[in-house]
């Protein structure tokens, strides 16, 4: 019964959506109030006929209900808790679900927080995600119906797949599609600026916290599916440059951009028609992003071919989404003037240096991604881009963009000179060298490639600090940063965030050890300052599988610093392997165990012992960046811009609009 | 045809792996041998061999992730190879040889591949010439006369923004 109602929730929800898409875009265009006010209880009748078809698909998987078959094929009636509520989003047709809900979640946020916008321009932002859950919904309904029934019905399910079952991935995909989902408000901004033709900076002011929220849940998103790789997978890596993983860091570059370049266009004026454009890309790599991980084409492009009913849906959609907004633009862009002219050496300048950076590495790893899809598609046989490809792109192209995110940190907006920055760049430079050439003089060898990382990373951190205490006005500068903006505060913090990422991956790279080692329970053996000792393996059973775990014990000098429990376990139902790594988290560096094969009768294994030095930096880095985006989000001026009451402008916001 | 024969094992040892892990990753655990080298470059370089190396019937893995039983035999081979004396070029020639170029991660420079790894270069430079136009450009515009009305609204707007 309950998945009957799910699905007449969700088709309800389906026909408000069609209101939703239709009615206020008509209303907004024709100037007619009656139906421009039909369009936010549509979004909250959307939103509660959603959130019942996901409560009920929930409801559906606590309750063990076999004879829907998407729950068979994602639960058992051992499964704890926990997964039961993430197996929801486990596979193809909840996780779209949740996409759905996500979205209805955005655009009911849209109706909350932008009180402050015109009810016309409103109304269709709103009409423009109502096409999109359109697009969803559909999708859902005509292809991927989560709700289906099974006969004969089974009595016990399938399980959740071994590798899901785990707290890191089972919030990974909600902040991912939070972050994904989020650039659909940006990009319907964008849409509705376009349609009415009116692209001011109040758009962009309306637009950017929206933008820089998404990006915050983008970013901790990914951070999660990096940091599960690492412990989950077994072997410490923690990038693979994987088409799925790829296909989160698209949006994730391309959305960076639009942040950057929102700011110009809401501060001078600046970049209008290219902002435009890039919210239109953000969220169309989106949507690319669901088509790769959701149709198959990643497997084999003969997969999509063979079964392309799913694939093809979202494609043609992505085709409508991507040409009917470059139409619109086409259209729209010959009108759309930026006015204020800005010199070579300026934050303007900056900023473009950002983006062609920026854009150009969207582009490669887009390439890359494709690349082998259409060689094969060709015919021009099989080949295979990897992480060797992509780090060769990679690294080339952020070293500059780390360079001019400091320069542009310090930069005046519209006129600057070299001859008023060498003093602080000079310094800044200076500091960096020379914090960046001792780091490496406490590890274990001298690298200069750490050194050249640590410059590199410092000058990120020094900039981002520096710009802050210009920022805070000379004189009273404790009670000038108490006076900061939070928008400025949330740059420093996620400018910080990048240069501890970049510090993280060097030293991760350089200094990581590893070692493969054959040991017998008792046997100790040493590698560089420390000392292994394995105790041999127990067998222990969980809820759902049976598990061997080993012991190790590592210590430095006769003083014991970790004991790690690698473990591989057997999931019953699925009868798949796992292993979960033993680690022990430290601020400088991972002691990382894993357990391999059982090499002979008396007790003997394989087991490798890792250290990973500064991992968790690439964490921390993530997650300043995601907090720096979110206390930007939440700076005052964009919740209070309508109240104010309007008062003689100061003489330095004119050349705002005159420069 | 052994390559012929060759690609059709190996794809049905895909289809047979993908279909027994419901499309997800098969099989993943760690994976290693213990193995004995004569010196430490030949380590690194089997290392370095191992990770740039695809597993030819895993989804996305390469040699030294994967657990599959051929990802376990052509380590092997990589390892016999390195200890007999073949440079890393022999081994990637070889491995080319048997399986393609799908078995190397870092594709090689060919006519085929000349787009993928020339794009970068021409991507940037395209950015960089737009860039120089812009700043060209920009630099000789003039002030625009907004209508009153308009100047009002931003400065409605931007009265409560004080940073710069």
């Amino acid at each position: 019964m309950t998945a009957e109602l799910g699905l007449l929730a969700l088709i309800i929800a389906f026909c408000t959506a069609v209101v939703l898409g239709i009615v206020p875009l008509y209303g907004s265009i024709r100037r007619h109030t009656t139906c421009i006010a039909v369009a936010r209880p549509a979004v909250w009748v959307q939103l509660v006929f959603v959130a019942i078809a996901y409560g009920c698909l929930t409801y559906a998987f606590l309750d063990n209900d076999f004879s829907v078959s998407y729950v068979a094929n994602n639960s058992n009636s051992k499964l704890p808790l926990l997964y039961k509520i993430s197996g929801v989003w486990a596979a193809h047709e909840g996780s779209l679900l949740l996409w759905v809900l996500i979205l209805s979640g955005w655009t009911g946020a849209v109706t909350i927080f932008s009180r402050t916008v015109p009810d016309d321009m409103i109304a269709k932002v709103l009409g423009v995600m109502g096409l999109i859950s359109v697009g969803f919904l559909s999708f859902i309904l005509f292809t991927s119906n989560p709700f289906s029934r099974q006969f004969p019905p089974v009595t016990e399910g399938r399980d959740l797949n071994p590798l899901l079952q785990d707290p890191g991935l089972a919030i990974h995909p909600p902040m991912l599609y939070l972050g994904y989902v989020g650039f659909s408000v940006v990009f319907a901004f964008a849409i509705a600026a376009l349609i009415t033709g009116r692209l001011d900076m109040a758009w962009a002011r309306w637009s950017r916290p929206w933008t820089t929220t998404a990006w915050s849940f983008l970013t901790l998103g990914i951070a999660l599916g990096s940091w599960w790789a690492y412990y989950e997978l077994g072997w410490g890596g923690w990038w693979f440059w994987d088409p799925v993983e790829n296909a989160s860091f698209m949006p994730w570059l391309m959305g960076t951009a639009l942040i950057h370049t929102l700011a110009a266009t809401e501060k001078r004026g600046v970049f209008k028609a290219w902002t435009v454009l890039l919210a239109v890309f953000t969220f169309s790599l989106s949507l690319l992003g669901t088509f790769l991980v959701r149709s198959g084409v990643l497997t084999s492009v003969h997969a999509f071919a063979s079964d392309p009913e799913r694939g093809l849906f979202i494609l043609i959609f992505l085709v409508i989404v991507v040409g009917g907004s470059l139409t619109l633009y086409a259209w729209r862009a010959p009108s759309i003037r930026s006015v204020p002219g800005f010199n070579p050496v300026s934050r303007e300048s900056a900023l473009l240096i950002n983006n062609v950076l920026l854009v150009t590495t969207t582009a490669t790893v887009l390439l890359g991604t494709l690349y082998p899809l259409f060689i094969d598609a060709l015919g021009l046989g099989k080949i295979s881009v990897g992480p060797p490809y992509f780090n060769s792109i990679f690294v080339p192209l952020t070293v500059p963009l780390v360079v001019a995110m400091g320069f542009g940190a310090l930069c005046r907006w519209k006129k600057d000179t070299f001859a008023r920055l060498r003093g602080d760049l000079g310094m800044l430079l200076l500091a960096s060298l020379l914090a960046g050439g001792i780091c490496p003089l406490a590890m274990d060898h001298y690298s200069l490639a750490a050194a050249s990382a640590g410059t590199l990373g410092c000058w990120a951190m020094f900039t981002a600090i520096r710009g802050l205490w210009i920022r805070a006005t000379p004189g009273r500068r404790w009670q000038g940063l108490a006076r900061t903006p939070r928008a400025y505060w949330g740059m420093t913090l996620a400018h910080s965030g990048i240069g501890i990422f970049v510090i993280g991956v060097a030293f991760t790279t350089i200094y990581s050890t590893e070692k493969d080692l054959s040991m017998a329970p008792g046997e100790r053996f040493s590698v560089g300052r420390y000392e292994y000792q394995f105790d041999g393996v127990q067998n222990l059973s969980g809820p759902n599988y049976v598990a061997q775990t080993g012991t190790v014990i590592i210590s430095r000098d006769g003083r014991l610093i970790a004991r790690l429990s690698p473990e591989k376990r057997r999931y019953l139902v699925q009868q798949m392997p796992m292993t979960e790594a033993g680690i022990q988290a430290g601020f400088w560096g991972d002691f990382y165990a894993s357990l391999g094969e059982r090499l002979d009768d008396r007790g003997r294994w394989a087991v490798r012992v890792q250290y990973k030095a500064f991992i968790r930096w690439i964490w921390l880095g993530a997650l300043l960046m995601a907090a720096g985006g979110l206390l930007a989000a939440s700076d005052r001026r964009y919740r209070t811009v309508a109240r104010a009451p309007v008062r003689e402008p100061a003489a330095q916001t004119t050349p705002i609009l005159s420069g | 045809m052994r390559s012929d024969r060759f690609a059709f094992r190996s794809a049905a040892v895909a289809v047979v792996l993908l279909c027994g892990a419901g499309i997800a990753p098969p099989s993943v655990h760690a994976v290693m041998e213990p193995l004995k080298f004569e010196s430490s470059s030949q380590e690194s370089r089997y290392k370095a061999l191992i990770a740039e190396l695809r597993c030819l019937v895993c989804q996305n893995q390469n040699l030294a992730d994967s657990n599959a039983e051929l990802a376990r035999d052509l380590r092997l081979l990589t390892y016999n190879m390195i200890l007999s004396g073949s440079s890393d070029k022999d081994i990637v020639q070889f491995m080319v040889s048997r399986y393609g170029d799908f078995v190397l991660y870092r594709p090689p420079f060919k006519p085929s591949t000349a787009l993928l790894w020339l794009a970068p270069l021409l991507f940037m430079a395209g950015g960089f010439f737009v860039l120089f136009r812009i700043f060209r450009w920009r630099k000789n515009i003039r002030p625009l006369d907004v209508p009153p009305d308009q100047r009002a609204k931003v400065r409605k707007l931007l009265q409560d923004d004080n940073s710069a």
